[in-house]
């Protein structure tokens, strides 16, 4: 028996996906925000990437001001509304709360954050504007938390600001990456046009910028140009029989289920190779989207994988099995997958080892392969002078996001390797103020 | 099992929690329903000329998410026909003959008291409350507070109650006044037989912040109200407590304000309160509330081997002192325990900027410190430190010495002169005014201060 039967309407794919982090109402946020103590240098603060002041918001929406308090939490963070539904909470301002030192629950900081943002989403409220035409123009390439971050710094401050993007939504990952649990599109995409009605940027959807001759047009156009243009498609595994129907990458099938929904087919028995947090969203997704029997294979102990433990708890919690200390060796079938061969492993001296003679077919119909994104060196290597370091990450300062060609900035994914939205989003506000500081040199 | 029964100036009551002339009495129907839950007596919603009142009578303080820390009303006394509430009194008694019953009264001539005393009790009611404290409505039209706020006035009206009198009467104070056992005197002096406080208190609660109207508005409008609920207690307590130590006053003290659980009542008791009176938490919670009362004064009795009321009765008037008589030499000081401290840092931020900034942090750890030699023992830190037994004061002197403000008056041992070497804080640390200026800036101004001035770094000495 499946844990969740197969959504066919929109309303069951929105019961099998329902929201972690439901939007508050006023009552249970002002009892919520009535336990925050109000901490000295809170911890909270500094556990958040993008250093939004909790306490001074908490202590807005319990006083009746939750426009302020949305003021406070873009003043700091433009994907406000999103990072109080996506961000790990647990490990960031929710884990730093003083309370779990007396064992007494965190106060919902992410819950209380989207209850005054979406407040001021609804209500369309103008918070902020763009600043004074400063006559310089910007170019994004990159329409994700860093790239959209990026445009509204650079407009508050005063620049004609391009984003490009080659997706036809805006939000990047948010909407094409995030589980559907944790937050909706239309969530994501009304946090979207709220920022682009205050700050006032140009997106051009559909328009990827993929060749050298497109770049040294915007070189020429525009004064710096910021890269926010995160990770590229799912690592390769180079295993036999991967290139089989119904073996995917976690990345273009979470973007599948985010655009269509309960239209996306998933297999009766999946398993999932990987042991980050988008191993744990690929397989909660295909328990929700109906499969009968979901296994999380990952190459190391259970106590080794990267995802937090609260990402395995959900997923556990939705019927999903692990099979641990094992190595993906061929994926089996004829045309279409029909297994995963597998070969059992041992860890020496922090190494991974097979155990020659243990392999073993474990048969199922779809695989997803959650074994991260590849780095979108092709790209990056159009621009010139830009330095990436070994692992392909691009090389900029850290302070003002400047790369080794100084009209290029960057921030997001594409820096620091695969981030949270939050990191992105901090980033980026900062780099925006490194560009600023840059042209008014 | 300890007696909870009490008999306050001859009136009897199974237990001491009695209903205050309020709403919560204002019928039979909700007296005996009191009474059928526990409660011991019930003062009647005010006897008088029936009065006609507004719509929209009652406003709140609410603190945080909690709500009616504070309460007001602007309702009049009973608005039925004398005639219905003394029938009803009838039938209150005749089903419940050992519990309480007491007509509160407030009318205005001779004649009308008398009248209204006679058939009070004719009707069966076991003592009067005269109420000379309402501060709202009833004392513009000179009754009520009017006459609680003039001793000449209120012995008056007293000596003519005793003239008709047959039971027991109590005079009930209005705490719109600067001293409260001036009227208590006068009641004393005209006769009565008990005292109850206080009524309520002068208030506004609030003020709609779109219709700029106090609360509870009356078509647009406002006016002054009673104010009551948790958060007059305190007031309650003081005032209990300066009629019960006061030598010439001597009466059984009934103790209104503020009550809404055992422990609130045992302080009323404690400070000389030989019953109490509760109206608000009925309002807010319903009359249940009288089973938590009852059982935690009786376990409380227990545990102290209290056999009766009595024997706590004003227990900790001897230890309410004037200022003046406090042991100077005493001296407490904060001590921190770091196995409970959850690093809030509250009591540091209140003690550097409501206090004595006697408690430092130090790098590496989030559990603050305390500077013992500028720890003045004041309590702060304790106060605002969220977790239990986290903060305590713990006594520092040897316990042996003892000297008092009058003492040293007397001795001529106190600070005379604006330069004097023996004032308190003149060997006390305090540190340079100038160094407040920007110190840790970046935890007082957090996030949004560090983008808008640049300052993204930590300072490197944190």
């Amino acid at each position: 028996m499946a844990e969740f039967s197969t959504p066919t309407t929109e309303q069951q794919f929105a019961e099998n996906f329902a929201q972690l982090k439901p939007v508050m109402n006023r009552t249970e946020a002002l009892y919520e925000s009535s336990r925050c103590l109000f901490c000295f240098d809170a911890p909270c603060i500094k556990a958040c990437p993008s250093g939004i002041d909790i306490p001074q918001f908490i202590r807005q929406i319990n006083s009746g001001n939750d426009t302020g308090a949305a003021r406070t939490i873009y003043e700091a963070n433009y994907f406000g509304n999103a990072c109080g539904k996506v961000c790990p909470t647990e490990v960031l301002c929710e884990g730093a709360c003083v309370y779990n030192l007396q064992d007494v629950k965190p106060i919902e900081i992410g819950r209380l954050q989207s209850y005054a943002t979406t407040k001021a989403i609804k209500s369309g409220k103008k918070l902020f504007g763009p600043g004074e035409d400063n006559g310089k123009n910007i170019a994004v390439i990159g329409a994700g938390p860093a790239g959209i971050s990026a445009a509204c710094e650079l407009r508050a401050l005063g620049y004609a600001v391009d984003v490009f993007e080659a997706k036809a939504q805006p939000s990047g990952l948010t909407v094409y990456g995030v589980a559907p649990y944790k937050i909706t599109n239309e969530e994501t995409l009304a946090e979207m046009a709220y920022l682009q009605a205050q700050f006032g940027y140009n997106v051009h959807f559909n328009s990827a910028i993929s060749s050298r001759a497109e770049l040294e047009k915007l070189e020429n156009k525009y004064d710096a140009i910021f890269l926010g243009i995160g990770l590229g498609k799912t690592n390769e595994l180079g295993l036999p029989g991967e290139d089989k129907i119904n073996c995917t990458g976690a990345v273009e099938f979470i973007a599948e289920l985010r655009e269509h929904q309960h239209k996306v087919a998933v297999g009766r028995k999946v398993i999932v190779l990987g042991g980050g947090n988008t191993a744990m969203d690929a397989a909660s997704e295909s328990s929700r989207l109906g499969a009968e029997h979901v296994i999380l294979a990952y190459r190391r102990a259970k106590e080794e994988m990267g995802a937090y433990e609260f990402e395995y708890d959900l997923a556990k919690g939705v019927g999903v099995k692990g099979l641990f200390n094992v190595a993906p060796i061929e994926i089996t079938g004829n045309g279409y997958v029909a297994g995963v061969k597998f070969i059992r492993t041992e860890v020496k001296d922090g190494r991974v080892q097979e155990i020659a003679g243990s392999e073993f077919v474990e048969p199922c119909d779809m695989v997803i392969k959650a074994t991260g994104q590849a780095k979108q060196m092709e790209f990056l290597s159009l621009i010139p002078g830009l330095k990436l370091d070994s692992k392909g990450r691009i090389i900029a300062d850290a302070h003002t996001g400047q790369t080794s060609n100084p009209k290029y900035f960057a921030s997001g994914d594409a820096w620091n390797g695969g981030a949270e939205v939050v990191n992105a989003a901090a980033e980026a506000k900062l780099t925006a103020r490194g560009i600023h500081a840059y042209l008014t040199k | 099992m300890p007696d909870l029964s009490i008999n306050f100036a001859g009136i009897k009551a199974p237990n001491p929690f009695w209903l205050a002339s309020a709403p919560p009495t204002n019928s039979g129907y909700q007296v005996m329903k009191a009474f059928d839950a526990g409660w011991g007596g019930a003062v009647w919603k005010t006897l008088g000329v029936p009065v006609v009142n507004v719509s929209s009578r009652y406003g709140g303080v609410n603190y945080r998410d909690k709500r009616l820390v504070g309460f007001n009303n602007i309702e009049l006394i009973s608005d039925r026909p004398l005639s219905h509430n003394l029938r009803e009194i009838e039938e209150v008694k005749k089903r419940f003959p050992n519990h309480a019953v007491i007509a509160s009264l407030m009318v205005q001539s001779r004649q009308e008291w008398h009248d209204i005393v006679r058939a009070s009790q004719d009707a069966g009611a076991d003592g009067f409350e005269l109420n000379f404290g309402c501060p709202h409505g009833m004392c513009e039209r000179g009754m009520g507070s009017a006459v609680g706020q003039e001793p000449k006035v209120l012995q008056m009206i007293v000596e003519w109650v005793m003239e008709v009198a047959q039971k027991p009467v109590i005079v009930k104070l209005t705490p719109n006044i600067s001293d409260i056992t001036e009227p208590a005197l006068a009641a004393r002096r005209g006769g009565a037989d008990a005292i109850s406080l206080i009524n309520t208190i002068q208030s506004i609660v609030g003020v709609d912040l779109d219709k700029y109207a106090p609360y509870p508005i009356v078509d647009g409008k406002g006016t002054n109200g009673g104010y009551c609920g948790p958060a007059v207690k305190p007031i309650a307590l003081n005032m209990v407590k300066n009629c019960a130590q006061h030598p010439d006053i001597q009466l059984p003290i009934s103790g209104i304000g503020g009550i809404e659980n055992w422990r609130d009542a045992v302080e009323h008791i404690l400070l000389g309160a030989s019953s109490v009176q509760v109206c608000t938490a009925a309002m807010h919670f319903g009359f249940g509330i009288i089973r938590e009362m009852t059982a935690g004064l009786e376990q409380y009795m227990v545990e102290k081997g209290f056999n009766t009321i009595y024997d706590f009765v004003g227990k900790a008037l001897p230890n309410v002192l004037h200022w003046e008589d406090l042991n100077m030499k005493y001296k407490v000081t904060a001590n921190i325990n770091e196995d409970k401290c959850i690093g809030c840092q509250l009591c540091y931020t209140a003690c550097e900027d409501g206090a004595h900034q006697a408690i430092k942090l130090n790098a590496g750890t989030r559990v603050p410190e305390i500077i013992e030699e500028n720890c003045v023992g004041c309590n702060l830190c304790s106060l605002v430190c969220p977790v239990e037994q986290c903060i305590t004061m713990e006594q520092t002197d040897s316990g042996t010495q003892h000297l008092t403000w009058k003492e040293r008056t007397e001795a001529g041992d106190i600070p005379t002169k604006f330069e004097d070497e023996k004032a308190g804080g003149r060997h006390h640390w305090v540190p340079e005014p100038s160094a407040a200026l920007g110190k840790e800036r970046y935890k007082t101004l957090p996030g949004k201060a560090r983008v808008i001035n640049g300052e993204t770094e930590v300072p490197a000495e944190a």
